[in-house]
């Protein structure tokens, strides 16, 4: 085991659920720590590629984190740990091994709150890219165009590319929090509440583009709204108290859960 | 509704109090103003920019001071801000979680805090007595030192309001730490940081007591910078103490342009710290 590639390699052998689709998520006996607090409890769960799948539980269950071990984002606070294992295209990118900017490139995030950085529209699309990929100025632009396409943003914009992205209003910033994450090409999109923020008509806005979107990616989304996930996720996993309690298909956890708590919780008794 | 009039009589009173204790802290910067120009008034001339100090009993400016304290202040400047921003972005973001951070913090709170005149003897021993002279240099040393912690903390405190969710935005794309703090973290705290540099430029602007250990004073015209180098405050100081005259009112008239550059870089702070906040 002292070999580095066994240690990073998975053998399809042993894991024969193992989905062939690149991009899906393979936890196993992920456990998280902050500092004392014991954040997420052995969950094993596979996320499906190209689908949107949904995290619900009530405050402090672990969501959040959940999406924040995955880009290994945590690694900025030394005083949180993950342990287990988090598969993603047949390598465990927990590995202190797997290069952070690999996996970042690979998985995008979007937060809570619009993070648009103060400088211009077009800036803030081509940062990552044009770190990670050497350009021309017309590719660039190309891009960037197609990113902010697919984020439903390009009509809205395309005529003051070089305003401020902090002049657009919260739902377009988020749009284009989205097309910046979506301009590197990653696999995976990490949603954490990313219209908790908004009005009801850019929330809406922003839930069609992720069903537009889960075409090409695998989209993992953390809402406090039980109405929204049950509108855009073909997958819910239900956390209560850093345990997975329910992960199944999201039709069924809505009208037909298996556990009791998952019940309380979707009917509002808690939470 | 009728507000009750006990509430009407506070808010009447509130409003007083704040309004004197407004009145009172401008009184002084007024007075202040209005004493130097009043009495400086008739060496406001284009003399006082052109000539050099005079000796008793005859006319002249200020125009070698003028250009001592500025070639001081920017030299301090060139060396003391990037120093100083470079310090500040270790402890707000390299160094957050090391405690060699809150050691350094801690000594430049020391630094920030040590009497100017100690800072001037501790370069008057470490240049003046080692070069068996006075000398610019010595003094721009000596501003730059104080000059140092003030950029330190304000460049500290400016990176550490940017909210840690535009950083982990920047990590979240796979951007290294140098990538997101100077393409993004420092255009986020830009104006701020920018205002702690001109505060300093303001108080070394000033600064007589390190200046009297270390460029000591030039009756003449010098742009020696490894000699005695004349500057507004040490000429300030002379000036005003001696028995002449003419020697009063370009003192008065010195203090006029001094304390009127100070007012202006305040005004130039107010304006950044807007534009900053209005973005």
């Amino acid at each position: 085991m002292n070999d580095a590639a066994t240690l990073v390699r998975i053998e399809t052998k042993e894991t024969p659920d193992l989905p062939a689709a690149p991009g899906a998520i393979l936890m196993r006996n992920l456990n998280f720590h902050y500092s004392k607090v014991h954040a997420l409890k052995d969950v094993t769960m596979t996320v499906p590629a190209n689908a949107v799948t949904a995290i619900i539980g009530p405050s402090g269950c672990g969501k959040s984190t959940l999406l924040r071990t995955i880009n290994r984002i945590y690694e900025l606070y030394p005083e949180q740990q993950a342990t287990g294992e988090i598969i993603i295209d047949d390598r465990n990118v927990l590995d202190r091994r797997y290069p952070l900017a690999d996996l970042r490139r690979l998985v995008g995030m979007v937060f809570q709150k619009p993070t648009p950085f103060p400088s211009s529209i077009r800036a803030n699309v081509a940062f990552a890219l044009s770190y990670y990929e050497r350009l021309s100025k017309s590719e660039l632009n190309d891009r960037v165009e197609d990113a902010l396409r697919q984020a439903a943003l390009w009509d809205e914009v395309k005529d003051k590319l070089n305003h401020s992205a902090l002049s657009l209003s919260g739902g377009q910033q988020q749009r284009l929090c989205i097309a910046r994450a979506i301009a590197v090409k990653p696999e995976i999109l990490l949603l954490d509440e990313a219209t908790s923020a908004l009005d009801p008509i850019s929330t809406a806005k922003i839930e069609e583009l992720i069903h537009e979107l889960s075409e090409r990616f695998t989209i993992m989304i953390v809402t406090h709204n039980m109405q929204q996930a049950a509108r855009v996720s073909r997958r819910t996993a239900f956390f209560h108290l850093g345990e997975l309690i329910e992960f199944g298909k999201t039709s069924d956890i809505f009208t037909n859960p298996r556990e009791q708590r998952t019940k309380d919780y979707i009917t509002g008794r808690f939470g | 509704m009728a507000i009750p009039v006990r509430r009407r009589a506070a808010d009447i009173a509130a409003f007083v109090f704040a309004s004197a204790a407004t009145a009172f802290g401008l009184l002084w910067l007024f007075w202040i103003l209005w004493t130097t120009l009043r009495q400086g008034a008739a060496a406001l001339t284009p003399e006082l920019f052109t000539q050099m100090t005079p000796p008793p009993g005859t006319a002249g400016g200020l125009l070698n001071a003028f250009y001592g304290s500025a070639i001081m202040v920017l030299l301090a400047l060139v060396v003391g801000a990037p120093l100083g921003v470079a310090a500040g972005t270790y402890l707000a973001e390299h160094g957050r979680h090391s405690r060699l951070a809150t050691v350094v913090s801690f000594l430049n709170d020391v630094l920030l805090s040590a009497p100017s005149i100690v800072i001037g003897l501790f370069v008057y021993e470490l240049l003046v007595v080692t070069a068996g002279h006075f000398s610019g240099y010595a003094g721009a040393l000596a501003l730059a030192m104080i000059l140092l912690p003030i950029v330190v903390r304000t460049t500290e405190e400016s990176l550490r309001l940017v909210p840690d969710q535009m950083r982990e935005a920047g990590f979240a794309l796979g951007l290294p730490r140098w990538r997101v703090t100077s393409q993004i973290i420092y255009k986020a705290a830009l104006s701020a940081i920018l205002t702690g540099i001109l505060l300093g430029i303001a108080r070394i602007a000033g600064e007589t007591a390190p200046l009297l250990f270390t460029a000591l004073n030039n009756q003449f015209w010098s742009a020696n910078l490894n000699g005695p180098l004349a500057n507004l405050p040490v000429v300030i100081f002379q000036y005003a103490m001696s028995p002449y005259d003419e020697w009063h009112t370009l003192a008065w008239a010195g203090a006029f342009v001094l304390t009127t550059f100070v007012l202006m870089l305040n005004l130039l702070v107010r304006f950044l710290a807007r534009k900053g906040t209005h973005r």
